[in-house]
């Protein structure tokens, strides 16, 4: 009774885009494969129309600042073979980021990218309707970037150390 | 013949009672027909994505009660099941079907409000929201009893659930569950064959399978449009493979359509509840993660911050809305890296102009309350 969602992992999806497009894999991981951005559509429109793959289903679009590069994650879902994946394509100019619009391939792409430009600042190239989504035109830069404040500690805006955890002598309460 | 007019714009919103929050449509208009329709939103944006970053992991948990406010177990649930992917935490047997009961509770709770503020768009003011509130308030006490909060529940934790249910909980909710079938019959009885709930939602806003598919569709919306897809039966969470249910399917994909499935959901939750009530066994709760304590009385005392492995973990469920996900990304840190929110009811407004464009503006107003949004969820 108990069958699960089969996640194909990156290596195997890395491998059997090679055999396809070869040169279109940047990097491959167990849990996604990164995409060359020049390769990306061609190799969205294979992985959703393949008859082995068949990711019909763009599950989530988003963004992530690594500070040395932007990514663009892609979940992607198939319903008839119950199978999922995870895919990436990343920029590394971080003034003026871009990557192609994925909204030819999956029309679901077509809010998902409008959140990404409006608040990481990616630019997708080809989306029919790019404007600011939640925040207003105008508004000065991109909240979620890891650099949108400056907050001390420079690029790295996450805070280090919690007080309370284990191992920690914070003032006030000494170690218990 | 016919007589074109000068388009005009109306805005519908963002204080309106039919856009179910702070939510504004801006709708192009041909006399009455819909030429084009843009959303605008972001009115409650809070940005939560940012906010997460700056806190630990177990901190997070009451942000995602206030995405989606009106079905915050199965917020709460999500995140923490991505979080435990990502930790690679063995949850205890009890505390999955504790997760799947109360996530069924509220998908009961957060269905009786869709179609009751659906009926509310559709004419019949206020007198079907209140029967449905009826029902919800019980959902509601059960939920007060087992976590002490009625709204933003916070009841989910990072390995198991905050604490046991109190001995008073069970025969209660057994109460419910015996006096909640009458209801729904009620319910579908006065709404399901009205005349006027069918002419104004029959063959309105018809989304076909391959549309659906194609547009990230999720939740009720989808099955409505003919395509059984729901993560419970496909990638089971919690203790859903152990239960015996079926998915409710649509045939036309229209605003009716998706108004039935959502009150054969619920007909569904309570079969899901009856198999979880007998069957749920004894033991503890919470798993035993790093320093967390399990107190004699059941309740888990968690450790302040977790350090997750590098890595990231995306995790979904089926929320009432639809499919809703949680990606965290973890650099080894106490708090997330990158925290985001695959949130249902936003991705499935992106039909909305497509819903919409050559329908009148009553019709507008149905369809949007098809989609059945909350807009915490929408602009988090």
């Amino acid at each position: 009774m108990a069958t699960r969602t089969k996640f194909l992992s990156g290596l195997d999806i890395a491998h059997r885009i090679e055999q396809r497009f070869p040169g279109a894999v940047d990097e491959a991981l167990p849990e996604f494969a990164m995409i060359k951005p020049e390769r990306l559509i061609e190799t969205l429109t294979y992985l959703r129309d393949d008859e082995e793959l068949g990711f019909k289903f763009l599950s989530s679009l988003t963004a992530v600042d690594r500070l040395e590069w932007f990514e663009v994650a892609y979940h992607l879902e198939s319903f008839r073979l119950n199978q999922a994946t995870a895919v990436k394509v990343r920029t590394f100019d971080r003034e003026n980021p871009k990557v192609p619009s994925a909204v030819t391939v999956w029309q679901g792409a077509h809010l998902q990218e409008r959140e990404a430009y409006d608040l990481m600042g990616i630019y997708f190239e080809g989306h029919p309707d790019l404007r600011r989504l939640f925040l207003w035109e105008g508004f000065a830069g991109f909240p979620l970037r890891k650099d949108y404040l400056n907050l001390p500690g420079g690029l790295n805006a996450g805070l280090e150390r919690f007080p309370g955890e284990q191992g920690l002598d914070f003032s006030g309460r000494g170690t218990q | 013949m016919t007589i074109k007019s000068e388009p005009f714009v109306v805005n519908v919103g963002p204080q309106h009672p039919s856009t179910h929050g702070v939510f504004r449509l801006r709708l192009t208009l041909d006399g009455e027909k819909i030429v084009d329709a843009d959303m605008v939103m972001g009115y409650l944006h809070r940005s939560m994505e940012k906010l997460a970053e700056e806190r630990t992991y177990t901190q997070n948990i009451p942000f995602t009660d206030r995405t989606d406010y009106l079905s915050a177990m199965t917020g709460n649930l999500a995140y923490v099941m991505a979080v435990e992917k990502l930790m690679n935490v063995e949850v205890p047997e009890r505390a999955l079907w504790l997760r799947t009961i109360m996530a069924e509770l509220q998908r009961i709770a957060s269905h009786a409000m869709a179609v009751g503020i659906f009926a509310n768009d559709c004419g019949a003011w206020q007198t079907p929201v209140m029967h449905m509130f009826r029902d919800r308030e019980k959902i509601l006490d059960l939920f007060e009893m087992a976590c002490g909060a009625r709204l933003t529940l916070n009841y989910m934790r990072i390995g198991g659930v905050s604490k046991d249910i109190p001995v008073e909980w069970m025969p209660q909710a057994q109460r419910l569950l015996k006096e909640l079938p009458d209801r729904f019959a009620e319910y579908e009885d006065l709404l399901l064959s009205n005349e006027i709930i069918i002419a104004r939602s029959r063959g309105i806003g018809t989304l076909t399978p391959e549309q659906a598919t194609a547009y990230s569709v999720s939740g009720p919306m989808l099955r409505a449009s003919g395509v059984a897809w729901d993560v419970r039966k496909a990638d089971p969470y919690g203790a859903y493979d152990k239960v015996d249910f079926d998915i409710a399917v649509g045939r036309n994909g229209d605003v009716y359509d998706r108004f039935v499935v959502r009150l054969a959901e619920m007909r569904q939750s309570l079969r899901i509840l009856q198999q979880a009530f007998e069957r749920m066994p004894a033991g503890p709760v919470h798993a035993r993660l790093g320093t967390a304590t399990v107190q004699p009385w059941g309740q888990a005392v968690a450790p302040l911050a977790y350090r997750p492995p590098v890595g990231e973990a995306y995790a979904r469920i089926e929320s009432p809305r639809g499919e809703l996900g949680y990606y965290i990304v973890s650099d080894g840190g106490p708090a997330p890296f990158r925290f985001h929110i695959r949130s249902p009811s936003f991705i499935n407004l992106t039909p909305l102009k497509l819903m919409s464009v050559g329908m009148t503006v009553a019709d507008a107003i149905v369809i949007l309350g098809s989609v059945d949004i909350v807009v915490g969820e929408v602009d988090r």
